[in-house]
């Protein structure tokens, strides 16, 4: 098992990732701050270093549609997006998933219009949540390069065949240069396999019909499988984090539990906020507060069942959404964990903040104010607002 | 968590900001250091004043905010300072190094600079000369790790010697040049 110490952007890093995968074909359209990892994936195809046939296409619903059409004829398909590129690619999200076709997508999170933006915020994805993809959301370039690798032995798996997207922080992640680790390409191509298509289009002794119309009689049914396949990708996506652990080193699961054990007060995330948290968490400990923080890597599915059993000891829990579902009640990531936390006997004051839209910093000090606020509130101390907005101007 | 040195560069569109926080962090890395390196991002023009930051740290860095109080920086073009707040963040004892030929008593006067370890280097004008052309970026970082310590000199000035010879396959006079301006720097940077 051999390893690089080198320093990549996220955008290098899941650049790097795709080179080592050599998919059949990739299709894209650029768009900031994705369209690195194109840029750069499109240098390796115009040196020889793959053999993928790269398809760039005039918009994002193209490119999903060109990937669509490539995957149903067997081949392993990528692509790349961001923001409105995946907004404009939502019609067909859904197909791919309703196919059943192990896409791979590399997705950096950046808000969505209007007004005009191009930094980070988790909206775009959250727009596509309930489309069948999985998703896995990237702390660092590190995970990004690692969710990449690991994306394709949980899509391809036979008990899932679904989409995934692998997520990370636009401009924050995606345009850091940050120290990580990089494997030899046969220990990654050994990793991921050949691709053995289920029934690829393009065998002509097999012929089969793919999209065509199910009335009342089958529709309800395949649905249920497309529900069935997401359920099933829980038991892939650790036996793949696990295996990946074994080989590479570093294992993976549903979510990274930091300093858990013990907290009286755990602030709950997705993607690079956890690292800033970290840091707020172990200042907090400095200071004589039990705080700790869980970081989920897996949204789609949402694991509600282990998120459960992991906070069940804590009694105070901080829920921060970078982006915002506009219900009047919260992020998305709060209402998920809310109902994952409904069937729990113990009591728990879980509260939301929303912060960070369109790139907005959020500082460790911030994280200790809002941690160390909440503990003071349980404690008889100022109460404060269950939800509520995170470094606005209000 | 060990200690992490936070670094800001200040800088126009097209001068090497981006590239000297890049270059800088990648010749950190081959100390075996952990770092970051990052653009702020935003309507960027040629001209238009730029920022770029760094993190280096023995430990492993795990924040990701902007870097609002640096410890250093670096100001490639001191014609900014009338417009950007160069010493925004920086602790009373923190570095601020100038392009500029003027001496650094003279620029802590003329800006007003109270507190902080005011260094100087004509950046611009030995990258003219050893260079061919006005791109202060590389001397800046040899001046800056003359008055930093950050790392180790010789080492940095041979992983520049492997990068630039990989990015400038085609035209060795400017990686000479290049190497030659950072020794230069290294050497002519003026403290008070």
């Amino acid at each position: 098992m051999g390893k690089t110490r080198v320093a990549r952007t996220g955008n290098e890093a899941m650049a790097e990732a795709i080179r080592q995968i050599n998919p059949d074909v990739v299709a894209a359209y650029p768009i900031t701050p994705a369209t690195e990892v194109m840029q750069i994936f499109a240098t390796y195809v115009a040196d020889g270093l793959v053999d993928t046939e790269l398809v760039p296409t005039e918009s994002e619903h193209s490119a999903m549609s060109a990937a669509i059409g490539s995957q149903v004829a067997g081949a392993r398909t990528m692509t790349a997006t961001s923001s409105q590129g995946l907004a404009l690619m939502y019609e067909m999200l859904y197909i791919a998933a309703g196919l059943r076709l192990p896409l791979i997508m590399a997705e950096v999170n950046r808000a969505l219009s209007a007004p005009i933006n191009i930094h980070c915020d988790h909206s775009d994805t959250m727009g596509g949540r309930d489309a069948g993809w999985i998703q896995i959301f990237s702390e660092n370039s590190q995970e990004a390069y690692d969710n990449l690798i690991q994306a394709v032995r949980i899509a391809e798996h036979k008990d899932v065949l679904l989409p995934i997207m692998v997520t990370t922080d636009g401009f924050i992640i995606s345009h850091a240069m940050e120290a990580m680790e990089i494997y030899d390409d046969k220990d990654v191509r050994g990793f991921i396999g050949t691709y053995k298509p289920l029934l690829p289009a393009l065998d002509h002794r097999n012929p089969i019909t793919v999209g065509a119309i199910d009335f009342v009689d089958y529709y309800f049914e395949h649905r249920r499988a497309v529900a069935q396949a997401m359920i099933n990708a829980k038991d892939v996506i650790l036996e793949v984090g696990r295996e990946f652990g074994r080989k590479f080193g570093q294992e993976y699961g549903f979510y990274e539990a930091y300093k858990l054990d013990d907290a009286e007060v755990a602030m709950v995330c997705l993607g690079s906020t956890a690292g800033t948290g970290k840091d707020a968490i172990d200042n907090l400990r400095k200071r004589g507060i039990k705080a700790g923080l869980l970081k989920i890597r897996v949204f789609r599915p949402f694991p509600a069942e282990e998120l459960a059993a992991r906070l069940r000891c804590v009694p105070q829990i901080c829920v921060l959404d970078r982006s915002d579902a506009l219900a009047a009640t919260g992020g998305p990531l709060f209402a998920e964990l809310l109902a994952a936390m409904y069937e729990d006997r113990s009591e728990h004051k879980i509260i939301n903040r929303i912060y960070g839209l369109g790139g907005r910093d959020i500082k460790v000090g911030e994280i200790e104010e809002l941690l160390s606020a909440q503990v003071s509130a349980a404690a008889g101390g100022k109460s404060i607002d269950r939800i509520a907005y995170l470094g606005v101007r209000e | 968590m060990g200690e992490i040195i936070e670094i800001r560069w200040h800088g126009r569109g097209g001068q090497g900001a981006k590239t000297a926080a890049l270059l800088l962090a990648d010749a950190a890395l081959g100390e075996g250091k952990h770092i970051q390196a990052f653009p702020e991002y935003g309507p960027e023009r040629m001209g238009a004043p730029v920022q770029a930051f760094n993190r280096i740290s023995e430990e492993p860095i795990r924040l990701h905010c902007q870097v609002t109080n640096p410890s250093i920086v670096v100001v490639l073009d001191t014609t900014l300072a009338g417009t950007v707040d160069v010493v925004a963040g920086l602790p009373e004892d923190g570095i601020i190094l100038f392009n500029t030929a003027e001496e650094p008593a003279a620029i802590r006067k003329r800006l007003s600079i109270k507190g902080l370890k005011v260094f100087t280097v004509d950046a611009s004008g030995i990258a003219k000369e050893k260079i061919g052309r006005d791109v202060p970026n590389t001397p800046m970082m040899g001046a800056l790790i003359k008055v930093t310590g950050l790392l180790d000199f010789d080492r940095m000035l041979e992983d520049n010697k492997k990068k630039l010879t990989k990015k400038f396959r085609n035209k060795p006079e400017v990686i000479a040049g290049n190497i030659e301006a950072i020794e230069t720097a290294y050497q002519e940077v003026k403290s008070e």
